[in-house]
């Protein structure tokens, strides 16, 4: 990494407005970076450079150091509809579909000064926590096993050519989409800070939907202060997503430095799971302690029905995504794969289309809301959700936060991933349960597995409680 | 109480059972999730937003003034408004359904049970009941005949906001039925809820039809699609019944299925039966929060509804005095019941003006082929007419010469009166003489009336008139013929 590409997006700004370094050298700096990194990694799937370096240009010519990311470059998750820019959900049904129009939290991030410098690869449709479902190839983790003598392991997904990025200093931080852990566990596996926020929190608008009423976008950046600086250009009221929330955007750095002095922190004991790495289970003792030492108190809480979330959130997440991706049918945009009827042009397109774990998720959603499946299934996973909610609001009257692993283990190697999907979905079970109840969720890296990569630790707050988990995740990220 | 309506078979009667469900096209600038035009006739795919055409990331904000119209409809039909509602998807794929699934509203409509009276023909009136009405989107439009091989689609039509309004199965005759739907026509137009026009296609209805034995358990039904006047309602249910009963007669059974009306064959075919049934997978759009109506916004629309027809039309009885059948025409439609508001502003006899309207003004608009917003007389213009009348300047008779004058001219009736010198005589003298004219002219007849022959005494009124060129006053000129002939 150059000294431009390891700067924090913090110190970036200072360095910008204190005029040590231009956008054009920042962004050069970074366009090198991936040249050179990017074949390897495979992060990106499309590389805006010209476009970059112009924008750079014009903030070069007409500063404006005000702006929350003056002029800095950023990666965008290519679930973000950007307009001109091809927009593929690393699916090949989108083709070459290049939107019309540019999402809301990419316009809001443009308008605070930042510069996308390309479209970041992930899972298919963000379904996925490997970064292996793409149609554009696997994403490469950065980061090495002491015992690996190539790069080879997983970035974690679906976020992950964002957490690859951020981590190889492709770009000072990026966007991220967290469904059911998306933004979290790929932090985790790369070592970075992710945030998805309070459901509702960022517009969904203009972002490739995979299942609504779960998705939400969120900063990765390396540092708990960067995810603030960049959360507060995201997040915003939009009148054009009616599960947007009409309040008001905090300064959300101001909560950095605060003192978590008396602040109770529960650990709940359903997330003590057999079979998680001992090396987990040790960098979470850890970090309560940690804690602790700051001034908190930490204690032991309940979330009763925490069992439920994974099988409820595969019933929940398939059904809105089976509905939400029968749009992609070839008849108006993306690929089209004619025949002579059309049900044929459907079936050829979608076949040829769809990956094979996109398919899977089409197919259980489909099987879920089918008539004499859908009281037993949908209906039941909604009751179930609501109590998951319920858990977390009842926790939230004894406790300020939750302190969780991020996941059950280290980053896998690529190939060595579970076989079977439903073990593969296990990677998520600390995060889908903050997913199912619209809370906010902080991970940020808690320590080492013993080969050296590194392990993610997760806090998770009440609704509209970021300041408080950004508070705390800065003190462990001191502290750790 | 009328006589139940009846179908003979060779069995015996046969009774029938339906229920309706019409699709109201609601009246708003733009559609029930995006802001494209809903203006009817553009070029196709010319009111498209990206949101209708179902783009990656697009999302549905529910517009405003479409659940007003869906909560004055709900009034207007003296239903429960639900304060909670939920948008559900229907889900299933078709080329002119961009996003897989339609926005629709499934288990908790806008609007619950409610009710309307129809007129049945000996006057009485029967009570039909709503089952619900919900909010969902319309979808665009497929073209088969413009290319050997390919459809085209039209999206200008997909997401304009529709109101689905379901009857309970209250109705029994097709007579009820065409009933049921110009009622409910004249209360969405009251409204402004919907132009209730079913050749542009913004008011269509499916029909449930289903025959039974009287009192026999219910029959099962079959779901005529989108049937689009209220004549091939009546045909299409007068076919269907007739079908389901041969059916029945030979000993088979009725298969559920729904079936499309040809109004050129004048009969229904099948289209898909019960087995071939979609199956939606409805499930609550996850993109829309519930929709929350405040009781406040309910009584504030409640407190400024407009009177409906069948308000307006006692209101006309009551008020005005009209005949009971020209106060159904005349109040049935917003305009025509403003005209003659208007008309019956300061007039003497509201009730011949009324009868005036209805008769000669509808006669000369429909002769015309145009509505009462192009009326070649204006309001004062015919209650000027009908004064004449009423303060006896001249009679009905010469009045229908005077009508005659002003649709060609911009005249007030007693302008062409005076000018055509068609003032009405009374002047006794002036009308002795032409009595005693008429009388010496007439001797034979004379005789024959004092032998008994009343009747010939319309024979002299009528040649008084005619000697008077119709001017003379009908009331005077027969009191002085009875004195005369004495």
């Amino acid at each position: 990494m150059s000294e431009l590409t390891a700067l924090s997006l913090t110190a970036a700004a200072a360095g910008i407005r204190a005029k040590k370094f231009s956008s054009v050298e920042l962004v050069d700096a970074h366009l090198s970076a991936i040249t050179a990194q990017n074949p390897a990694l495979n992060a990106f799937i499309t590389v805006t450079a010209e476009a970059a370096q112009q924008a750079a240009k014009a903030y070069d010519a007409k500063p404006t150091p005000d702006a929350l990311l003056p002029g800095l470059p950023i990666g965008m998750k290519d679930l973000f509809c950007t307009k001109g820019v091809r927009t593929t959900a690393a699916s090949k049904i989108l083709g070459n579909f290049i939107p019309p129009y540019e999402s809301t939290v990419s316009a809001n991030l443009a308008a605070a000064g930042a510069i996308t410098v390309g479209k970041l690869n992930l899972d298919e449709f963000a379904m996925g926590s490997a970064n292996i479902t793409s149609a554009y190839g696997a994403v490469k983790n950065p980061l090495k096993a002491n015992d690996d003598t190539a790069l080879c392991r997983v970035p974690g997904g679906s976020s992950g050519g964002s957490a690859s990025a951020v981590k190889a200093g492709l770009c000072l931080a990026a966007t991220g989409t967290d469904t059911g852990g998306s933004i979290r566990q790929p932090a985790a596996f790369c070592g970075i800070v992710g945030l998805k926020p309070t459901y509702g929190r960022c517009s969904r608008w203009g972002i490739i939907a995979f299942a609504s009423s779960l998705d939400q976008a969120g900063p990765m950046t390396r540092t708990v202060t960067d995810a603030a600086l960049m959360l507060r250009a995201m997040a915003g009221f939009d009148p054009k997503d009616s599960t947007s929330v009409d309040t008001p955007v905090p300064d959300y750095t101001a909560a950095i430095g605060q003192s978590i002095k008396g602040k109770r922190i529960g650990l709940p004991k359903e997330y003590r799971l057999d079979g998680t790495a001992p090396a987990v289970l040790a960098m979470w003792d850890k970090a309560a302690q940690a804690l602790r030492e700051a001034g908190a108190e930490v204690v032991e809480v309940s979330l009763p029905h925490t069992a439920y979330a994974l099988p409820t959130y595969y019933i929940i997440a398939p059904a809105e995504a089976s509905s939400n991706l029968a749009r992609y049918d070839g008849v108006r945009f993306g690929a089209r794969v004619d025949g002579d009827t059309l049900d044929h042009l459907y079936e050829n397109t979608r076949a040829a289309g769809f990956g094979a774990e996109v398919q899977r998720r089409i197919l259980i959603g489909t099987y879920v809301l089918s008539a004499g499946y859908y009281d037993a299934y949908y209906l039941k996973a909604q009751k179930v959700r609501a109590l998951i909610a319920r858990d977390f609001s009842e926790a939230f009257k004894s406790v300020d936060a939750l302190l969780t692993p991020t996941a059950p283990t280290e980053a896998f190697r690529l190939g060595e991933e579970p076989k079977d999907p439903v073990a593969m979905y296990l990677n998520d079970v600390f995060t889908i349960p903050a997913s199912l109840a619209g809370v906010p969720a902080l991970a940020l890296p808690g320590g080492y597995a013993d080969n050296g990569l590194p392990l993610g630790v997760q806090l998770i707050g009440n609704h509209w409680q970021e300041e408080t988990l950004l508070s705390i995740g800065a003190v462990l990220e001191q502290a750790l | 109480m009328s006589t139940p309506y009846r179908i003979k078979g060779r069995t015996g009667d046969w009774e029938l059972v339906m229920g309706l469900e019409v699709h109201a096209q609601v009246i708003s600038q733009s559609k029930l999730f995006s802001g494209a035009s809903t203006l009817f006739g553009a070029e196709p795919n010319a009111n498209v937003s990206f949101v209708d055409a179902g783009f990656p990331g697009m999302l549905p904000v529910i517009n405003g003034v479409c659940v007003e119209q869906a909560i004055k409809t709900g009034l207007g039909l003296n239903a429960v408004i639900n304060t909670t509602s939920i948008f559900d998807r229907k889900n299933y794929f078709y080329a002119d359904l961009p996003s897989g699934y339609q926005i629709s509203q499934y288990q908790q409509p806008i609007v619950g049970e409610g009710w309307l009276d129809i007129e049945l023909e000996d006057g009485s009136t029967k009570r039909i009941g709503i089952e619900r009405l919900h909010l969902e989107q319309d979808a665009g439009k497929s073209i088969h005949d413009q290319h050997p091989t390919k459809s085209y689609v039209d999206l200008n039509r997909a997401g304009v906001a529709l109101m689905e309004i379901v009857s309970k199965p209250d109705l029994s005759a097709p007579f009820e039925a065409a009933a049921y739907i110009k009622k409910l026509r004249g209360i969405l137009r009251a409204l402004g809820t919907c132009d209730g026009n079913m050749e542009e296609g913004n008011l269509r209805c499916d029909v449930n039809v289903s025959v039974r034995k009287p009192g026999a358990p219910l029959g099962t039904r079959c779901e005529i699609k989108n049937v689009n006047s209220v004549r091939f309602v009546v045909q299409a249910i007068e076919f269907e019944a007739a079908r389901q009963i041969e059916i029945l007669e030979d000993g088979g059974t009725i298969r559920q299925e729904t079936r499309l009306y040809d109004s050129a064959k004048g009969e229904t075919r099948s289209m898909r039966g019960k087995e071939n049934a979609h199956d939606y997978r409805y499930f609550p759009d996850p993109d829309l929060l519930p929709l929350m109506i405040p009781q406040a916004q309910i009584d504030r629309i409640r407190a400024a509804m407009p009177e409906l027809p069948e308000a307006r039309r006692k209101r006309f009885v009551t008020q005005y005095g009209v005949a009971p059948q020209d106060a159904l025409l005349l109040a049935e439609e917003n305009d025509i019941a403003a005209y003659f508001e208007e008309a019956a502003k300061g007039a003497t006899d509201a009730k011949l003006l009324a009868s005036w309207a209805v008769g000669e003004l509808f006669a000369a608009l429909n002769k015309a082929g145009t509505g009462i917003e192009n009326s070649p007389l204006s309001p004062a213009r015919l209650r000027g007419l009908v004064e004449l009348i009423s303060n006896g300047t001249i009679s009905g008779r010469i009045a229908k010469d005077v009508f005659a004058l002003m649709l060609e001219s911009q005249d007030e009736a007693a302008a062409i009166v005076e000018a055509k010198g068609l003032r009405q005589v009374s002047d006794t003298g002036a009308l002795e003489k032409a009595i005693a004219e008429v009388l010496a002219a007439n001797p034979d007849k004379v005789t024959e009336y004092k032998s008994g022959k009343d009747k010939l005494f319309g024979f002299f009124v009528g040649a008084v008139m005619k000697a008077t060129g119709g001017k003379a006053n009908p009331g005077v000129v027969n009191d002085l013929l009875k004195k005369a002939l004495g």
